[in-house]
């Protein structure tokens, strides 16, 4: 028996090291494998363990778990480039976007050591012990706390990051000053590909005039037995089976409000097992010991935005909660490896230069505006690890794209260039017009795009947009979310959006425009 | 010194076709030169930056023609869009066969999802499962080891030694 028990290990123990690469699950599928031998151990034969094992791999789940973590590595990393080409080359093919990224790292890198030199603080030290355990108490309530922060000022805004992408030139393009066909009319003078009206309706089918939209076929006037009704039900089913890539294929048509907290969490992949709220647990802990001078600018952000937010304000302490842990999570370095951008470094107190006490000054804090981000998702999760997961996912998958320079398509300059070519292309009067008059409308729409519409929209609109976000797996759909509003209400392009419902018009820019 | 091509590797730097042509030997030991690859489009679309700095590699497979007996190669450029001011391509590497490209190790998980089914030995029986088992309890360490070692990896420690005070970030 104990020679058969010996076996199992062993070809368990190949069955997952196969899996290895989806960490987190590893051990506890191994646990649970060691758990179904223990149970079975007299029955097990040595002959049929490998179809046992396929077996009880079926029955228990584990199937499904596998290819749910299968699906969510394919959707988060890129798709294996040449083997000549260097790691750099895999963050951002085009050099002279990476030059850029690395220049504008250097300024937000500057401008934190001029503070801290200027306000004589650490980046970070370890708290006293009183201060520890004061920290502790009021975990749940930090939003109470007021702590004097004028002299903090945020290490960028929009504008000045707006600005380097308009900067940005390819040293190997025709740029004359004259303007010319070569030359864009638009802010952005990267000559990057992006998606035509055709090419955006293909990609974006589902939202055709003929398909059922939550968000157009569930308002007031529709009975709800046309669609929603047979909507929510196969929501239901898609639920009950576990699949993340039938729930990403089903969010395209939008989510019903009652679902949205689940489906999203199962297209991420993000259960919040124990081990979960075990590390989340962990990253308080880290925020406890250790003060960053970080934590000071996220506070004064989410004073400055979440706080005085009708729709956000009540989140506060939630906001804080995550954030703080985020910005301890080294776990999301990893996402280093497909992203232009590079995490900062330093070194231990008095170690300057000595590589062992090289640190990474945790991990990625954008120190500006992710912080609305975070806040739409306090409306579907009320658990702080679950939150939490979800928008470390949320974050490694799209957010980041909105704060670094890159080609990506789903990069900010080429949502810029987007949103720029397609309103000069459909909208050629308005934009002439704008440019004309000095108000090139990128200026005005270059902070809703880079906050993902958060704080901007009314919510419920909002997460119907994220929706299809996460549905695509893309961010285009905010360059043309922009459009639909100067286009159907051109007062909007400086008004005010939290009346209007975005699904109808952005169906109907995309497929009843004649192109 | 004639040479036999098995694969090419380069970076491109604003081309938007390549063709390849190979000197060969032709009939009556004269030398000829023949195209063995025409117009592989490395830009799809050749205004905009799509594939203008990717790496690319040919393979011997891929061309119109043999590629042994190389004497001398061409490689002809074509952009036709006007708005790049140089085109060209660089790091260029030409691999004999034999020789390999500096492949990266794919992952043995991917390369054996379905591990190929072991034919029945028509002679020999079953692995004396004594021997087995003794072979195995070393893997069952080793997956020991790899467990614990993934747990310490959960945790993700930023702190040296637990010390975490820094002062300023670092330039390079």
């Amino acid at each position: 028996e104990l020679k058969l028990c010996s076996d199992c290990t062993h070809i368990i123990s190949c069955t997952v090291s196969s899996v290895k690469i989806i960490n987190p699950l590893y051990s506890r599928l191994y646990r649970s494998f060691l758990f179904f031998v223990s149970l079975h151990k007299p029955e097990i034969k040595l002959e049929s363990l490998k179809e046992d094992i396929k077996d009880f791999l079926k029955t228990s789940g584990w199937e499904k778990k596998l290819q749910n973590a299968v699906y969510s590595e394919l959707n988060v990393f890129p798709s294996p480039c040449h083997p000549a080409a260097p790691p750099e080359h895999i963050k951002e093919p085009l050099a002279y976007m990476r030059k850029a990224q690395g220049s504008w790292e250097k300024r937000i890198l500057k401008s934190l050591n001029s503070m801290c030199t200027e306000l004589n603080i650490p980046l970070a030290q370890k708290r006293p012990a009183n201060e520890q355990k004061e920290l502790l108490n009021k975990w749940n309530e930090m939003g109470t706390d007021e702590p004097d922060l004028s002299l903090f000022r945020p290490v960028y805004a929009p504008k000045d990051f707006l600005e380097v992408l308009m900067n940005l030139r390819n040293p190997n393009y025709e740029n004359g000053e004259q303007p010319s066909f070569r030359n864009h009319l638009g802010l952005i003078q990267v000559p990057l590909k992006v998606k035509d009206i055709p090419e955006l309706k293909e990609g974006f089918s589902e939202l055709g005039l003929n398909i059922g939209q939550l968000g157009i076929d569930d308002s007031a006037q529709v009975p709800p037995e046309f669609f929603e009704n047979e909507h929510v039900r196969v929501g239901q089913k898609v639920l009950a089976e576990q699949d993340s890539a039938a729930a990403q294929q089903y969010v395209r048509q939008g989510c019903p409000t009652a679902l949205r907290a689940d489906l999203w969490a199962l297209i991420l992949n993000i259960s919040n097992q124990p081990e979960d709220i075990l590390y989340y647990e962990q990253l308080k802990s880290n925020v406890i010991q250790h003060n960053l001078l970080v934590d000071s600018l996220i506070y004064k952000d989410v004073k400055l935005t979440a706080s005085n937010d009708d729709y956000y304000f009540v989140f506060e302490d939630y906001l804080y909660q995550v954030l703080l842990c985020f910005s301890r999570d080294t776990s999301v370095l990893e996402h280093f490896a497909y992203s232009s951008a590079t995490p900062p470094k330093s070194y231990i107190q008095g170690k300057l230069g000595m590589e062992e006490y090289a640190v990474y000054y945790p991990p990625n804090v954008n120190y500006n505006s992710f912080i609305l981000s975070v806040a739409p998702l306090c409306f579907l999760y009320h658990e702080p690890s679950k939150l939490y997961q979800i928008f470390r996912e949320m974050y490694v998958r799209f957010f980041f794209r909105l704060h670094s320079i890159s080609s990506h398509p789903s990069g900010i300059v080429s949502l810029c260039l987007l949103f720029e070519t397609l309103l000069q292309t459909h909208l050629p009067q308005l934009f002439y017009h704008l440019r004309e008059i000095g108000a090139q409308p990128l200026r005005i729409s270059f902070k809703w795009m880079v906050r993902a519409f958060s704080g901007y929209l009314a919510t419920d609109q909002l997460l119907l947009l994220w929706d299809r976000i996460l549905g695509y797996n893309s961010l285009e759909i905010l360059a043309g979310n922009r459009i639909i509003f100067t286009k159907h209400v051109k007062s909007a392009v400086l008004a005010d959006l939290s009346t209007l419902k975005v699904m109808p018009l952005l169906q109907i820019f995309l497929f009843a425009t004649v192109t | 010194m004639p040479w036999e091509v098995q694969e090419i590797v380069f970076r491109n730097f604003y081309t938007a076709f390549l063709s390849v042509r190979v000197q060969r030997p032709g009939p009556g030991g004269s030398r000829r030169w023949m195209t063995c690859l025409r117009d592989l489009c490395l830009m799809p679309c050749p205004h905009t930056e799509e594939g203008s700095q990717d790496y690319f590699c040919l393979h011997r497979h891929q061309m119109l023609c043999d590629v042994d007996q190389v004497t001398a190669m061409r490689f002809i450029l074509r952009q036709p869009s006007p708005v790049w001011l140089h085109f060209t391509i660089e790091d260029l590497q030409i691999f004999p066969p034999g020789q390999k490209s500096p492949q990266k190790d794919f992952p043995s998980w991917l390369s054996q999802l379905t591990p190929p089914e072991q034919p029945a030995s028509l002679h020999g029986e079953l692995p004396d499962p004594e021997k087995v088992s003794t072979e195995v309890q070393q893997m069952w360490v080793l997956t020991e080891v790899i467990r614990a070692r993934q747990a310490a990896a959960r945790i993700g420690r930023f702190d040296v030694d637990g010390c975490y005070d820094i002062n300023l970030l670092s330039y390079t």
